[in-house]
């Protein structure tokens, strides 16, 4: 009676799993077939496959332009996520800061706040600056990569906190002991230890801050696009599958970092 | 002559205690063992020598210098540590040669020394392995290789047996003695481990609630235990509680005199006796103090028989009586006579 019981509960959480997996994968998979038919307009059965909408995207001057910006924004929030994140948590772990548990609460939030709240916030902020010092923020560059590196951050402080937390201390110690001064404990026994948690969250910290558009839309100025803002533009006028193709590409490239990232550091591990 | 000493040694946290008032001087080239049970500060004491905890007060000398105000990085002294604390991302070389690279030792030097040290150890060959490929006695091996290799002035282990198992660790603590001795090291090593205490150290400290209760080498912890403590820590002993009547003179709890030599402060006190200091049978006779015993309790350890005895309701002893041909081991209930000279009874005045 139990064995048969167990074999229908492993079957159904076998079904469940499978079910998830397919309602995370099925649309992946309708870019992905959507972006080989050879018809402009979307439709089922396909009429024929060819490559031409890939030589369409790579031509499309908004495509190209918001992937380079979108790439430069992504990169340049990481490494400041990075450089405030990495700090921030071994602060939080190591010492006994006032409201600790706070200030950890704080740093994750913009993971958890509406992109749209966090744009509008954002914006009108950035407005209220350039009013009162009359420095141009909106719609800039720094502007952007600094909105953007909100939404690192709280990537970095979670896994190089959970990193930290696992940590022996002793072998900072030692280093000491064997004549390492703290800097040089710091750069060669520290961080190579948390190395896999730093390097999880600059991945993910990118990926978060490239597939951004909901904060992106407020901040965006004239000739400045990001690829997820180009292409939600290009869809106001068209539909053929040049959107598939350029999507198609950004999945190829985040799915290929991944794996790469995963030879160096178990990702499964970390996160 | 001290080459390393520690003095008035002092650590507080609040209210309590750690470390309180420890004075210790060590010879060139000594090994010396800090005793005691967990929490008597002996890893304390250890952590404040190499810097990492920093004394309320008192002072710790290297040589000719005063390093109590020195950063850890620039005491000299190689650690050990219970974990080994090795770099997990760096191989067995790496590992060993780093204290070699913060001392700025020549590159051309280091692959030598580094190959020297792990050649002590015995680990050649395994210098391009990763700690977590190697087992750990290997770890432990490589861990005192790394202290070794930037030659320190001071060599501390802190419990450097504790994570190995029974029969590497007796293997390992010879190993560990001869290096010492080949290479002449000053060593302070901590452990609560009494057997591996005595078989290492050439003088023993034992400390107790953060204070140094007595230091001395293991035939005098032994023989002349300082106090009731010690007498307990080191070894085993039998205790009957009672008073000093007179010079010499001790009284038991259930009322029979004894006669002692270390009996001098009148007032309560407790007798000690080693259990082999007890004799039995024909052997008791012509000794002061001779008493029928009633057996309570005996047990068989192979090359020795433990057996509790009871003089009278209040006074019990612990005996050992060595395996030989043809013994009959004592039962419950049987008297036998037992007896121990005058020397044999240590006593310590209560307070």
């Amino acid at each position: 009676m139990s064995a048969i019981r167990l074999r229908a509960a492993r079957f159904a959480l076998n079904a469940a799993a499978a079910f998830s997996l397919g309602f995370i994968l099925l649309p992946l998979f309708f870019v992905t077939w959507l972006a080989f038919f050879r018809q402009e307009i979307p439709s089922f059965p396909p009429e024929g496959y060819s490559l031409q909408w890939f030589a369409a995207a790579a031509a499309n001057k908004s495509f190209v332009d918001g992937f380079i910006l979108s790439l430069q924004v992504g990169i340049a929030a990481t490494l400041i996520g990075l450089l405030l994140g990495v700090p921030a948590s071994l602060a939080l772990v190591r010492h006994r800061i006032p409201l600790g548990p706070g200030v950890n609460t704080f740093l994750l939030l913009p993971l958890v706040m509406p992109g749209i709240v966090l744009g509008t916030a954002t914006y009108v902020f950035q407005i209220e600056v350039e009013i009162t010092t009359s420095v141009p923020v909106m719609g800039s560059l720094v502007g952007l990569i600094a909105a953007h590196t909100l939404v690192v951050i709280p990537w970095v402080v979670r896994l190089v906190t959970a990193s930290l937390a696992g940590f022996d201390r002793s072998i900072e110690e030692a280093a000491q002991n064997l004549g390492a001064g703290p800097v040089t404990t710091f750069w060669r026994v520290t961080l190579p230890s948390i190395r896999p948690g730093i390097v999880a969250a600059a991945l993910f910290g990118f990926v978060t801050s490239f597939g951004n558009l909901e904060m992106s839309l407020f901040l965006v100025g004239p000739g400045r696009t990001t690829l997820p803002i180009a292409i939600l533009q290009y869809l106001e006028w068209k539909i053929d599958p040049t959107v598939a193709a350029a999507s198609l590409i950004q999945i190829v490239l985040i799915g290929v970092s991944m794996i790469v990232t995963d030879r160096y550091v178990k990702l499964s591990r970390v996160v | 002559m001290a080459w390393f000493s520690i003095s008035h040694l002092r650590k507080t946290y609040g209210d309590f205690i750690a470390v309180d008032d420890v004075d210790i001087a060590v010879a060139k080239g000594e090994f010396l063992v800090l005793l005691g049970p967990s929490g008597c500060g002996k890893t304390t004491t250890l952590r404040m020598i190499a810097g990492f905890i920093a004394p309320s007060s008192g002072r710790i000398s290297i040589g000719e210098n005063d390093v109590t105000d020195l950063p850890p990085w620039k005491r000299h002294c190689g650690l050990v540590f219970q974990s080994y604390a090795l770099f997990p991302h760096m191989t067995v070389a790496q590992n060993v040669a780093f204290g070699l690279e913060t001392h700025k030792v020549p590159e051309a030097e280091r692959g030598p020394r580094v190959m020297e040290a792990l050649r002590l150890v015995r680990l050649e060959g395994f210098e391009k392995r990763y700690p977590r490929e190697l087992s750990g006695g290997q770890q432990q091996r490589v861990a005192l290789a790394r202290a070794l290799a930037m030659e320190p002035q001071v060599l501390l282990l802190d419990e450097p047996l504790s994570n190995l198992d029974a029969k590497l660790r007796l293997e390992v603590r010879i190993e560990i003695r001869e290096l010492q001795q080949k290479l002449g090291l000053t060593t302070v090593m901590v452990t609560h481990d009494q057997e591996e205490a005595l078989t290492m150290a050439d003088r023993l400290v034992v400390m107790e609630r953060g204070k140094v209760r007595q230091i001395g080498t293991q035939r005098e912890l032994y023989e002349r235990p300082a106090n009731r403590f010690v007498a307990d820590f080191i070894g085993r002993s039998a205790f009957i509680g009672g008073k000093v009547m007179a010079l010499g003179q001790f009284q038991t709890s259930g009322g029979l005199s004894v006669a002692c030599r270390s009996a001098s402060v009148v007032g309560p006190a407790t007798l000690a006796l080693r259990p082999e200091r007890v004799a039995i049978g024909s052997e008791a006779e012509g000794l002061p103090n001779r008493f029928q015993a009633k057996v309570v309790h005996a047990s068989y350890l192979g090359a020795l028989l433990d057996v509790q005895v009871a003089l009278n309701a209040h006074d019990r002893l612990l005996l050992q009586i060595p395996n030989r041909a043809g013994l009959s081991e004592p039962r419950p209930g049987e008297v036998m006579t037992i007896g121990w000279a005058e020397d044999a009874g240590l006593v310590f005045g209560e307070g």
